[in-house]
């Protein structure tokens, strides 16, 4: 039983959702400015036009900064401290948060290069995590 | 406008009343209604303003959710038997009073209202209510909730991280903050933490989220409290010792972490700090005493980047040598602050009522001597909002 938060899943983010569950990392672009942005949105937020569209991203990026969680948010994620909390850098230029995997927390640093890892938490949700590339 | 000019409509803070706090909870068990009455009565009492004349009610707050704390405002003055004419109930995060102290000045200089009351009210410690667990993962948050960050330590871990990673910032001048702002509580009876403290004593406290420790972090307690303005004309009246709102500024970037616009820089604070200075005409050298809102450590370092008293990637170097403790050359944080006085979910108000006390003299063995302007500012969310005022007792 997972008991962890899960994305309450509406119509701005049900593509993004379905994607991921398929193990596709999707991004909005906007086709005026040219620019990717995360989490997904209905008018782009860098020039406020309202033509932008998915665009599926490589599943790589960058460390920008992160924690080493050493108190649990919550009960629920107390069996997993401690653990990386990271903001990414995505190659496309998108920015969001997730975890650093598969590596030693202590180990983790800024600039650090970061490739997509999928967690399969139940029939409909994948969350993207990432580790190492 | 505020400022001279405006004559006898200028907005003034004439009242203000905090609870008493004992290991940081309220000396009976209260709802927040109640603890907002009876400091919305002391407030009163302290300038000799009936309740019967309050016609600008300003809240915010996060209790009775879902519920009665819906409409805050409404439920507030419902529980007090006030139909006020002017209410705002713009909730920015702890950085609301703030805010709330620029909404009714415009108010009272616009004739909308003619006493306005601005209060808070948690219990949060007596019902430990607070944990570190994030928000409902519905609309945005379901892109932040989902992972697990401590909530909010983890977003200022993250900006404290970058920080130091662009500007080779260090835990030890962090921790500078935390014990100067400790020798400040040991000067103030109400404080919950009096001890002195090192930097030592910082950097081997629990790390929490890296790289804040336990000692980085404000305090979980309850608290109340209330201001209440009116017009300087008003205030002639009254035996009281007014303070002035020079100037006031806000603004807000965002909530999730992630889109922080740049994790090592507080714009909110760099814009409502331009707007409250330049409102004000009075340049950074002019202030005697600052109040700046420090939920962690970090946060107190970027807000004096961002407000100009130092340059971007020199807060360190500026907080450093205990500079801002009793006796340096840049009193901060004179009550203790929410690391070391009381920090009861919202700290704003509480930084607004030490302000006020500076300027009136009565902060006894902490009082700032001379002191007439103060800055205050408030950062509300994780880095989110921020809103500045300026005070003046002349």
């Amino acid at each position: 039983m997972y008991d962890k938060p899960l994305p309450i899943v509406d119509p701005d983010t049900a593509p993004y959702w379905q994607a991921a569950k398929e193990h596709r990392l999707l991004v909005k672009r906007c086709l005026d400015c040219g620019k990717a942005h995360f989490y997904p949105r209905e008018l782009c937020p860098y020039c406020h036009c309202d033509a932008v569209e998915w665009l599926q991203a490589k599943g790589t990026g960058t460390i920008y900064s992160f924690t080493v969680a050493r108190r649990p948010a919550g009960p629920a994620f107390k069996p997993d401290t401690p653990y990386v909390v990271a903001i990414i850098d995505l190659d496309e230029g998108a920015r969001m948060m997730t975890n650093i995997v598969g590596c030693p927390p202590d180990s983790v640093r800024i600039g650090q290069r970061v490739e997509v890892a999928y967690e399969d938490v139940n029939a409909d949700i994948s969350l993207p995590k990432f580790r190492p590339a | 406008m505020a400022g001279t000019q405006n004559g006898a409509r200028e907005a003034v803070i004439v009242g203000v009343a905090e609870l008493p706090l004992q290991d940081g909870m309220l000396l009976k068990p209260m709802s927040p209604l109640q603890a907002q009455a009876r400091v919305a009565h002391a407030a009163l009492k302290d300038c000799g303003i009936a309740m019967s004349e309050v016609d600008g009610l300003l809240t915010a707050g996060m209790w009775g959710l879902p519920g009665a704390g819906m409409l805050p405002t409404v439920t507030l003055g419902e529980y007090l038997g006030i139909v006020p004419r002017f209410m705002d109930g713009t909730n920015i995060g702890g950085s609301a009073f703030e805010a709330h102290v620029g909404h009714a000045a415009s108010a009272i200089e616009a004739g909308k209202c003619e006493v306005a009351l601005i209060t808070y009210g948690s219990v949060q410690k007596s019902d430990r209510s607070r944990n570190l667990a994030g928000r409902p993962a519905g609309l945005t948050m379901q892109f932040e909730a989902p992972w697990g960050l401590p909530t909010p330590v983890g977003g200022y871990a993250i900006a404290a991280m970058r920080h130091m990673h662009e500007f080779g910032t260090t835990s030890e001048q962090l921790a500078e903050i935390a014990v100067a702002t400790r020798a400040w509580a040991s000067l103030n009876p109400a404080a919950m933490f009096r001890d002195p403290i090192s930097i030592a004593d910082v950097l081997a406290s629990p790390m929490i989220s890296d790289p804040l420790h336990l000692l980085d972090s404000c305090l979980v307690t309850d608290g109340a409290g209330a201001l209440v303005m009116t017009t300087a004309e008003h205030a002639r009246s009254l035996r009281v010792r007014p303070v002035y709102v020079r100037g006031h500024g806000e603004s807000q970037t965002h909530w999730t972490v992630a889109t922080m616009p740049d994790a090592a820089r507080l714009i909110p604070a760099e814009v409502s700090g331009r707007d409250a200075m330049a409102m004000a005409g009075i340049g950074l050298d002019a202030i005697d005493v600052v109040q700046i809102y420090d939920s962690f450590t970090i946060t107190v370092l970027l807000t004096l980047e961002a407000l100009g008293f130092c340059r971007r990637g020199e807060g360190g170097a500026f907080v450093s040598g205990q500079r801002t403790a009793p006796g340096g050359p840049f009193p901060m944080n004179t009550s203790g602050g929410g690391l070391s006085y009381c920090h009861p979910g919202m700290l704003g108000i509480f930084l607004l009522i030490e302000a006020v006390r500076q300027l009136r003299g009565e902060c006894g063995a902490r009082q700032v001597a001379g002191a007439k302007v103060a800055l205050v500012h408030g950062t509300g969310g994780t880095l989110s909002s921020g809103a500045t005022c300026i005070l003046s007792n002349h």
